[in-house]
């Protein structure tokens, strides 16, 4: 709907992201993940699925570097992320958005100013200070709040929203940043299930109309199933599982998870 | 007394031992300073004939036009020095209070700024006054920055305690984005710490209200400095007229700044 704000037009860039022999151990000898390559194209969704505490989520905040890997490369618009720092690394973070499990919203702040904090990359710190962000950004995080359905609710304070609609917000900030990938780190793992699937309709919607990539943390295989273009499974740091939605079997959620007794 | 099904009584409060020895101790200590100190019932008894004689001067308090106007000039010095103290120690303190965070801040830069913040805070600002009297001379000058030093100690601690307890999960997310530092600080840091640092700001205003007729004592201009003269003058009728104004003031201070604490939440 407001593609026409982009500067650069989405077929121009090269979106997508490959991962090589990404390694991070938060204690010396004990690797969350074992060198882990991952080849994601520039569209589409991709859900990573796995247990809890198999490495997921530091997988993907290792791209943006909200983890700092130990060894590897991760290569995004001719850049190595794993590389990056200071400037250049905040110059690549604003071009990556991520949607949280706990939404991460700024409580405090007005449901507008949570959604204008997707520009904080690109405006100058003066103009955060004064809030007098340019106009044309105030006008598109006002359109993407109708795009989500939550623009009567723009100068709420953030904390007096449900999770669902935290959510959403959460989802304009990501879009915001006009990124060239999305991160959602179990984005629907505080939510009931019917708000789950929305939310994960809204990522799908919003991200796809922009031809955006999305990688998507997910423990529940339904909705990975449901929405992913690609299923990737993890366990112990490592990938199991690499394949589209039909392909994934019973045996491969065995291998992914352990057990059989829960397939029943 | 106990129950046949339970041999032995069954106790819910056992005796603290360490305690009953440490209240025992602590007894002791204090009847031992006392003769230590000469302090004897004798001198109690006599200090309080004293002291009827001294308040008995007091009254009625002084409200000659010459000396309402002496009260009103320190009292508005007084005044002035807490504000400016107060509105330079919150400035000061924000920055300062946030390089001591150690979850923002560098930690040789937050060690390098919790240990000037301690020094801050290692002397009561009557001393602190004192230092100032000396380095600056008497009046208004010293009063001031000597609750300067007590403003920034109180209120970067506090400071730096709030950004420490704050939600990493918000910051986390405006970092996220690609934001500079500072842009996440604005964003990201300060929504979470304004209420609560309002809230201290208020308090110490109220403090430095109080503390501005203390370091008058000691040469730091304001109310201090007229109440002193007065002490030193014997004008005890005049030192009650003062005292009570002071009371006034901190009075009309706590409330205003519990209004503003509640106005912030």
């Amino acid at each position: 709907m407001d593609g026409a704000t982009t500067s650069t037009p989405a077929t121009e860039v090269d979106r997508s992201l490959v991962i090589r022999n990404l390694r991070k151990e938060y204690r010396a000898g004990e690797p969350v993940l074992k060198d882990v390559s991952l080849t994601v194209e520039g569209r589409g969704m991709t859900a990573i699925i796995g247990p809890s505490g198999t490495g997921k989520s530091t997988l993907i905040r290792c791209i943006n570097r909200l983890v700092d890997p130990t060894a590897g490369e991760i290569l995004f618009r001719g850049q190595d992320l794993a590389r990056l720092h200071g400037r250049g690394l905040r110059a690549a973070r604003r071009r990556i958005g991520m949607v949280f499990q706990e939404y991460n919203l700024v409580e405090r702040l007005s449901v507008i100013e949570n959604v204008l904090c997707g520009r904080l990359g690109y405006v100058a710190v003066w103009r955060a200070w004064l809030r007098r962000f340019p106009a044309a950004d105030v006008d598109r995080a006002f359109r993407l709040l109708d795009a989500v359905g939550l623009v009567d609710f723009a100068t709420q304070r953030a904390d007096q929203l449900s999770g669902g609609q935290r959510q959403r917000v959460g989802i304009a900030r990501a879009l915001m940043q006009e990124p060239d990938l999305v991160l959602a780190d179990e984005p629907t793992s505080s939510l009931d299930p019917k708000t789950s699937v929305e939310i994960m309709e809204l990522i799908a919607r919003r991200a796809g109309e922009r031809d955006i990539p999305v990688i998507v943390n997910i423990h529940n295989v339904d909705l990975a199933r449901r929405f992913a273009d690609r299923i990737v499974g993890m366990s112990k740091g490592e990938i199991v599982f690499d394949g589209p939605p039909q392909a994934l079997e019973d045996r491969h959620l065995m291998q992914i998870y352990g057990g059989e007794g829960w397939l029943e | 007394m106990t129950s046949a099904t339970s041999p032995t009584p069954r106790v819910a409060f056992p005796p603290s031992w360490p305690a009953r020895i440490a209240f025992i101790a602590l007894a002791l200590y204090v009847v031992y300073a006392c003769s230590i100190l000469d302090i004897t019932w004798d001198r109690f008894v006599a200090g309080f004939s004293h002291g009827s004689r001294f308040i008995s001067r007091m009254f009625p308090p002084n409200v000659a036009h010459d000396k309402l106007e002496l009260l009103y000039g320190g009292m508005l010095e007084s005044l002035q020095i807490a504000i400016i103290a107060t509105a330079v120690g919150v400035f000061l303190s924000l920055p300062l209070g946030l390089a001591a965070a150690r979850n923002l801040a560098p930690l040789p830069l937050a060690w390098t700024v919790r240990a000037l913040i301690a020094l801050f805070r290692t002397f009561h600002p009557v001393i602190v006054a004192i230092l100032f009297v000396k380095a600056v001379g008497f009046g208004a000058l010293a009063g001031m920055l000597a609750l300067i030093v007590a403003s920034l100690g109180f209120l970067s601690k506090l400071v730096a305690e709030a950004v420490e307890e704050m939600s990493m999960q918000q910051v986390e997310a405006v970092r996220a984005t690609g934001a500079p530092f500072l842009s996440l600080v604005i964003m990201g840091v300060l929504p979470q710490v304004m209420p609560r640092f309002i809230g201290f700001s208020a308090y110490q205003l109220d403090s430095n209200l109080r503390n501005s007729a203390l370091v008058g004592l000691v040469g730091g201009g304001g109310i201090g400095a007229t109440l002193f003269t007065a002490f030193q003058r014997f004008d005890y009728d005049f030192v009650l007229t003062i005292v009570l104004a002071i009371i006034a003031v901190v009075m009309v201070g706590e409330i205003l700044s519990g209004f503003m604490r509640r106005l912030f939440q």
